[in-house]
Formats: structure tokens, C-alpha cells, sequence
């Protein structure tokens, strides 16, 4: 039966099965979304007014910056037609609310208000703000079950942002740690550079930040370099994902630049 | 022999108090603690109406588990079924023990199955790599005595046969 799992026959049973368990995470996650509920309601007028301010400010220099991306984004697919590239941008999105539940404490799972009513699909990416959160790991009809990044059954294919060198990021288990795996120990790597996907695989999109270095460690002894890395996504914290259909093949070889 | 049955949903719904405590988000410091209360409820049925409770009983509590979890479906199934074999055999005298006695069988039982998950983890490549998994067992053991009690209780206020 474990076995038989493995080549997903039994996707529809769980997926059934979870309808018992749906009320249980619902009422699970009733008193947390009541008391955000009611905060939300009780908060002044003062409050809401500086909010609203400072997201008018925000949401004015997002737009400015949105007009030179725009421009950017334009050019960008113009050098790409002429390199006959099947690159395209623009995903679809939906945003899905974190449940309150717990599950294995030594696994990254969280489970997510969305389900195949919405069309999600195992192996989907997920984001917030900052950058990839994780992938979809089980989908239900009201709630699927996700994988952060920081998972340790979880990999993802990262690209180095200042030389493009291309390498696999994996989950430790703990919480806000990566690592890189098999990168050389001659690689030239600074605390703080930024990682970003690489689009290989052609699960999650390109381009999309995923963490930062914070540490390198040099064993002697060892062909590799050992590198942690912190995801630039606030897994811990987010109450909001953003579900991506990614709409994006992987990045052509030939125009990215191998090194 | 007639056979009178009564409170059938009285066990399911300690099952489902069961998971929903599973899953019942808890500090970071006290996850690692959380009690198996599907593994315990269940030997505390199996214990108290071995014909009513058994491994199938067992199956069906581990396969909604899985669901809950998002783990590998049948990975509970088989172990609570393992609990639930186990718990049959040995109830005639796990029950005559004193409440320190039984908490130690607990511990053992619920070790047991920790273990087989363990194995399964390891073979499907994802272990936990720390000894805090093993949390789970002690404080199950610490926390048997009581439940054992408000279990009894349930079972008498609700007549459950």
C-alpha cells in the first residue's frame, strides 16, 4: 500500500478521505481567523487612516516602479522573440490563506485554504512578497497540503544572481535554513548574494528570488563547498500565499548564460 | 448471546477529538511534546471493549491520520493496526496493572510504533535526524493516567458497550 502510493494511485481516495478530516481543520482554525476578525474590526480610525496613508505611498512607488518594468518587460520580450525563445511572462495567481493547524514537527507542511476547486494541482509554486515559499504537495477539494522550501525532502533548482552559476538548494528541517548542494569550493561566493530560481525543471518560474547566503564553510578535506542559506520568503509568518500557474516553460540553455 | 451495542459514536468522536488535538497548533517549544492521542485513545478502546474496538477500528483511525498529516497513506493505518494487535493481546493484563505499570506498557506500545514510522520514514528517505523524536512516547506515558480516567468517565456517563 505504501508502495502503491508512490505512483499516486491513491490521489483520489485521499482526496476523499480528507473531506472528513476538512471540518476538523476548519474548526481548527475558526477561533484564529474570529480573533483576526474581530482585531481587524476593533482597530481605531487613527490606525486605519495611517495605514491607509502609508499604503497610498507604497502603492504609488510600486506603480512607478511597475511603469519602467513594464518598459523592461516589453523590451525584454522583444529581444526574446527575436531569439525565438518561448519565453512568456505574466502568470496567473490566487492568493490562499495560511489554516492554523500543526502538522509533524520535523517536516515543513503547511496546509492552505485553496483546494482543486480552485483548480490547484500537485507541484504547484508557491510565493509571497519576498519570494518562493514552497510547492503544493496534495491537493483536496477545500484544502491541499504544501511543502516549504525548508522541507528536507524538498529541492529546488537555484541559480546564483551575480554569475548565473546554477546549483540545487535543499531543505535541512530546520526552520529558515537551505543548503546549496555540490557547489565546487574554488566557487567565488559572498555572504549575501542572492539566489534566485533558475527555472529548470520547469516546476517553479524563473527569475524568482528564493534565499540569501549566510554562511560558507570551507572543510578541507571535501570537494565542496558547504553553503547555508536563508530563504528570502518569511515562512514562518506569512498568513497569505500566492498560488502560481506557472505559465513559463524552462528557460531556454542557449540564452541563459552557462558558465 | 445477544449482543447490545450502544455510544458507537461516542468512540468515533474521542477519534476525532483525538486528531483534532493532533493537529491543534501549539508553541514551537511544545510541539516537539505533543502526545500520540489517536495511538492512545485507541489502546484505551481496545483495552476497555476488546470485541467492540479492534484492528479495523485501528485501521480506519490511522488512514484518516494519514490524510490529517499528509503523510504516506497507510503509514498509520499499519501501525495503529499494529498498536491494535498488540493492545488485544495483552489487555487482559495491562488492565489488572497499577496506573504507574500501565503508563510503562504505554510507553512501550507507543515506542513501538514510533518506531515502525521511523522505519518507513527512513526507507522513503526523510528521518527527523534528532532524538526529540522519541518525545512523543515519554510524555504519552506521563499523560496516560489521566486520560485513562477521563476516558473511563466517558465511557460510564455514556454507557458505551
Amino acid at each position: 500500500m505504501t508502495m502503491d502510493h508512490r505512483y499516486h494511485h491513491l490521489d483520489a481516495v485521499r482526496s476523499t478521505l480528507s473531506l472528513v478530516i476538512e471540518p476538523i481543520r476548519q474548526v481548527i482554525n475558526l477561533p484564529f481567523s474570529l480573533a483576526s476578525d474581530v482585531s481587524e474590526n476593533l482597530s481605531s480610525r487613527s490606525t486605519l487612516l495611517d495605514k491607509n496613508e502609508e499604503l497610498r505611498v507604497k502603492n504609488l512607488l510600486l506603480k512607478a516602479q511597475l511603469q519602467k518594468y513594464a518598459a523592461l518587460q516589453s523590451e525584454n520580450m522583444r529581444l526574446r522573440e527575436l531569439l525565438d525563445s518561448s519565453f512568456k511572462v505574466g502568470e496567473k495567481v490566487l492568493i490562499a490563506e495560511l489554516l492554523r493547524v500543526d502538522l509533524d514537527p520535523f517536516t515543513r507542511r503547511i496546509v492552505i485554504n485553496k483546494g482543486s476547486n480552485d483548480d490547484l494541482f500537485s507541484g504547484q509554486p508557491l510565493l509571497d512578497s519576498e519570494g518562493i515559499i514552497g510547492q503544493i504537495l496534495q491537493v483536496s477539494p477545500f484544502s491541499s497540503t504544501a511543502m516549504l522550501i525548508t522541507d528536507p525532502s524538498h529541492a529546488i533548482p537555484i541559480q546564483l544572481n551575480s554569475t548565473g552559476q546554477r546549483a540545487i538548494a535543499t531543505g535541512t528541517g530546520r526552520p529558515g535554513e537551505l543548503e546549496l548542494l555540490h557547489i565546487p569550493s574554488n566557487t567565488k561566493l559572498a555572504v549575501g548574494e542572492l539566489l534566485v530560481t533558475s527555472g529548470l525543471g520547469g516546476r517553479f518560474p524563473a527569475g524568482y528570488p528564493v534565499a540569501r547566503v549566510i554562511r560558507t564553510l570551507k572543510h578541507p578535506g571535501k570537494p565542496y563547498l558547504e553553503v547555508i542559506a536563508q530563504p528570502t520568503a518569511h515562512l514562518q509568518r506569512s498568513r497569505e500565499v500566492l498560488v502560481v500557474w506557472p505559465t513559463t516553460g524552462p528557460a531556454p540553455e542557449s540564452t541563459t548564460g552557462a558558465k | 448471546m445477544p449482543t447490545h451495542h450502544q455510544g458507537g459514536f461516542v468512540i468515533f468522536a474521542s477519534f476525532l477529538i483525538a486528531i483534532l488535538l493532533t493537529i491543534l497548533p501549539l508553541p514551537t517549544w511544545a510541539q516537539t511534546f505533543r502526545p500520540e492521542w489517536v495511538t492512545l485513545v485507541l489502546i484505551y478502546w481496545c483495552m476497555a471493549l476488546p470485541t467492540r474496538v479492534n484492528i479495523g477500528w485501528g485501521w480506519i483511525a490511522g488512514l484518516l491520520l494519514d490524510v490529517t498529516l499528509g503523510d504516506l497513506l497507510g503509514l498509520h493505518a499499519l501501525t495503529m493496526t499494529l498498536v491494535a494487535f498488540l493492545t488485544i493481546k495483552l489487555y487482559q493484563r495491562i488492565r489488572v496493572y497499577p496506573p504507574g505499570q500501565q503508563a510503562l506498557a504505554i510507553l512501550i506500545l507507543v515506542a513501538m510504533s514510533q518506531l515502525l514510522v521511523l522505519w518507513i520514514h527512513g526507507i522513503t528517505g526523510t528521518t527527523p535526524g534528532s532524538w526529540t523524536y522519541w518525545l512523543p512516547s515519554i510524555s504519552s506515558a506521563i499523560i496516560w493516567p489521566w486520560l485513562f480516567v477521563v476516558m473511563r468517565g466517558a465511557r460510564r456517563h455514556f454507557r458505551v458497550t
